[in-house]
């Protein structure tokens, strides 16, 4: 192709107004129905990762706080909660649900200034799917007794529930909306970086009339979740975070009689047959990995393709990471915000380094980043060996390994061969393949033709070291509920 | 990896399409992609610099059984110019008109940087006989037609002839001599993006020098989606073959925001060398105002009445 001196359609600058949000300085803690200021007085700057500008300051909750807590929930379970009936249970539910539609484009700002993930993410995707668990689960309320054949579904009591910094808004919903349908009362504990959109859904969740002490929401640090998860006073633990993390809460939790459900890393591997709709793949490659910056637990982090496209595919994908636009989250034409934390990005960088200095080949599209703010550039690497460290562990990043192989037992034995189990896609025009492939990957979801698509309606959660129980669907009730003859 | 030219045509079409690649499409994906690149914000400077960039790349056309000479001598004029009271506004790429009008058209924009395009070869449905298709691109080309604008036959592509099709269109280019040959591929006739997809190629690799998607004559038009299968044909042969070839979208491009989304499909698919006349056209005979309009407005802030611009 000759080269052509055309127009050049450069995006001029697009940035969301974030006029919606309005930030306090200070944020206490929501438990029985009020912010309170934490016991010990303790605060923490949550930042802009795109920035690195401090966004506002908020509680630390210590043991005491989370023993207020969870005293709260169990009075709410116990003064009503648990008795109401699930048609009343689901109003709140709906009520919430409407609220986060209102107001949608505050949440997503603010999703986007606390988390640094791009605004057409948060607005596209965190925010309606948020909105869309609280419906779903609104729906199941009043339908317990029909939804396990024979059995009664009765509520455990008091659900303790720390979710993750990559999706926020979305994973509180996918915690709060099961349990609260269920006839649970909750104690939440957003992530240390991303707390702010949990303290605005505790707004909400006055709003909507929600009885106090319901859910209560107790922001802080590793040592506020490890108090919460070791509380006496909980039934249930249910954890979304690394594997390292989860492995400590199993051992924790085991022998106290606690139920338990953890989501936890992954290693996916994005399997690709020579007959596959390569442009449309290239596509879900691309959204696979550079979804939210590769923050993803189910990122399709590993590209398995078949030899024979594997040139091609490799050079559609390097042509289309030139067109991605790294930089300023809020821009409605950034296709990559920025990476969550420093500690994040320099977790990523290292594992590059590693990459490079094993000997995989190394591509990154010619981007300038921003001179502030944490970010990191799509990155690719060929060469790759399963032996190394890019290829076996969780980078949750912009990363991409690829491998090749020739014959579907060889693509099954690949994308098996990690400690994880969460998520695997499959890319092939043709059907029973699918179904083969489907049946060997020892993965909780499976994606064909296409990656990274959520409902919840549907089921997710992993294998192995990337946790038990399942969170979306009728199955995402059943880690909420004690079933009875 | 399917050759499903070579596969279902094993004579004359296999040594032309010999290690070019159709690869399938997936619809579901393709319209996601699509749907997510019309989500691109356009604002201020961009938008100024692709309205500017969509009157450059515009067909004017005119086809109604109705057209008479003063009609395309009035239309004529405002691709010279298509703003009277702003002569900064660029003319447009090409006029397009039925054969019949070519040499109006030609004496109409004599001197000016404006071509002259004509639909030709049994326009829209293709389905006279081949040698009066042909005698009718001959006749436009003679009259001082720049561009042919021809339709596949989707008669033949349909039922499976598509050895007959590909040959069509290998004589139509020929009868065509230094003019340029666009290929209509009526995707609305089409069925599936596979078959969008294959008829690209299959027009390309017969010599197309542009594909076109629509005649503009049946409900369904160009569209997002459609303009990315055809983007991605062309890149994939202009990545297996060296050659470039342009993308015409016609049919019901009425407003500026669906101008400058296609211009956003075909710049982030095939890269800012797409985004010239040589190699990119929008087919249109009422999107000129909207675009105007637009324009007029990033002046001066406020919306012109309709009543302000020309009808025709």
């Amino acid at each position: 192709m000759e080269p052509a001196s055309g127009f050049s359609l450069e995006y001029a600058p697009a940035p969301e107004s974030v006029a919606p949000v309005r930030l306090a300085s200070q944020y206490g803690l929501f438990i029985g129905g009020e912010m309170v200021e934490p016991a010990a007085g303790r605060l923490a700057s949550t930042v802009n990762p795109a920035t690195g500008e401090a966004l506002a300051e908020v509680g630390v909750a210590d043991a005491a706080d989370v023993d207020r807590a969870v005293v709260a929930a169990r009075a709410a379970w116990e003064g009503g909660w648990r008795d109401l009936p699930g048609a009343e249970r689901a109003k709140y539910l709906y009520r919430v649900a409407r609220l986060l539609q209102e107001r949608a484009r505050e949440f997503a700002v603010l999703e986007t200034m606390d988390g640094g993930k791009p605004i057409r993410e948060s607005r596209d995707l965190d925010i309606p799917l948020a909105a869309a668990h609280f419906f779903h689960y609104a729906g199941w309320a009043d339908k317990l007794d029909y939804a396990f054949s024979g059995r009664r579904a009765k509520p455990l009591g008091v659900a303790a529930q720390v979710i993750p910094w990559n999706f926020p808004l979305l994973m509180a919903a996918w915690k709060l909306a099961p349990a609260l349908a269920c006839g649970n009362t909750a104690v939440l504990k957003p992530a240390p970086t991303t707390p702010l959109t949990a303290l605005l859904l505790a707004e909400v969740l006055r709003d909507a009339g929600l009885p106090a002490g319901v859910v209560n929401i107790v922001t802080g640090d590793d040592a506020t979740g490890a108090a919460l998860v070791s509380h006496p006073g909980v039934d249930k633990v249910a954890f979304t975070g690394s594997t390292d993390v989860g492995r400590g809460i199993a051992a924790e939790v085991a022998g106290t009689g606690k139920r338990l459900t953890l989501e936890l890393g992954g290693k996916a591997a994005n399997i690709v047959f020579d007959d596959a709709a390569l442009d449309q793949v290239t596509e879900g490659i691309v959204n696979g990995i550079y979804f939210n910056g590769g923050q993803v637990c189910c990122a399709g982090s590993r590209l398995l393709v078949q030899e024979t496209v594997a040139e091609t595919v490799v050079g559609k994908l390097q042509r289309r990471m030139d067109t991605l636009r790294v930089g300023d989250p809020l821009d409605k034409n950034t296709d990559i915000g920025a990476i969550n934390s420093q500690a994040q990005l320099d977790r990523i960088i290292e594992l590059v380094d590693s990459g490079v200095a094993e000997g995989a080949e190394l591509y990154t599209p010619k981007c300038a980043l921003p001179e502030r703010g944490f970010f990191h550039p799509p990155a690719l690497f060929t060469n790759v060996s399963t032996a190394h460290r890019i290829a076996q562990q969780e980078i949750f990043g912009p990363v991409l390994s690829v491998l090749t192989f020739r014959t579907a037992e060889e693509a099954v034995a690949k994308a098996n061969n990690t400690p994880y189990g969460l998520s695997a896609g499959i890319w092939t025009e043709k059907g029973s393949r699918i179904l083969w492939m489907a049946d060997r990957m020892q993965a909780g979801v499976v994606w064909a033709n296409t990656f990274n698509r959520f409902d919840p309606a549907s089921p997710f959660g992993g294998y192995r070291e990337s946790g038990y129980g399942r969170e979306g669907g009728r199955a995402g009730l059943l880690p909420y509920v004690e079933l009875v003859v | 990896m399917s050759d499903l030219l070579a596969a279902e045509a094993p004579t004359g079409i296999a040594d032309a399409v010999a290690g070019v690649r159709i690869t399938p499409v997936d619809a579901v994906g393709l319209e996601q992609r699509a749907a997510g690149l019309c989500t691109r914000s356009i604002k201020t400077s961009s938008k100024s610099a692709a309205l500017e960039l969509a009157i450059q790349v515009m067909d004017l056309t005119t086809l109604e059984g109705a057209d008479t000479p003063e009609r395309v001598q009035a239309l004529c004029a405002r691709a010279r110019r298509p703003d009277a009271f702003d002569w900064s506004v660029p003319p447009v790429a090409a006029v397009c008109v039925y054969p019949e009008l070519v040499p109006v058209a030609v004496e109409a924009l004599a001197d000016s940087p404006v071509a002259v395009a004509s639909v030709a070869g049994g326009f829209p449905a293709g389905l006279a006989p081949l040698e009066a298709r042909l005698a009718e691109i001959t006749w436009a080309v003679a009259a001082g037609a720049d561009e042919v604008d021809i339709v596949l036959n989707r008669s033949a592509f349909l039922s499976g002839k598509y050895q007959k099709a590909y040959d069509e269109i290998v004589a139509a280019k020929k009868a065509c001599g230094s003019a340029h040959l666009k290929v209509i591929l009526e995707t609305g006739e089409l069925g599936s993006y596979d078959q969008i997809r294959r008829a690209s190629m299959l027009a390309m690799v017969a010599g197309a020098d542009f594909i076109k998607t629509s005649t503009g004559k049946i409900g369904t038009s160009a569209t997002p989606p459609t303009a990315l299968c055809m983007a991605e044909a062309i890149r994939d042969m202009a990545e297996q073959t060296g050659r470039a070839v342009g993308l015409k979208l016609a049919g019901g491009i009425r407003t500026a925001k669906q101008a400058w989304h296609y211009l956003v499909i075909v710049g982030e698919t095939l890269g800012p060398g797409w985004l010239t006349p040589d190699r990119f056209r929008l087919g249109a005979s009422s999107l000129l105002n909207d675009v105007l309009m637009q324009r007029s407005k990033l002046g001066d802030g406020r919306y012109q009445r309709r009543e302000d611009f020309s009808v025709d």
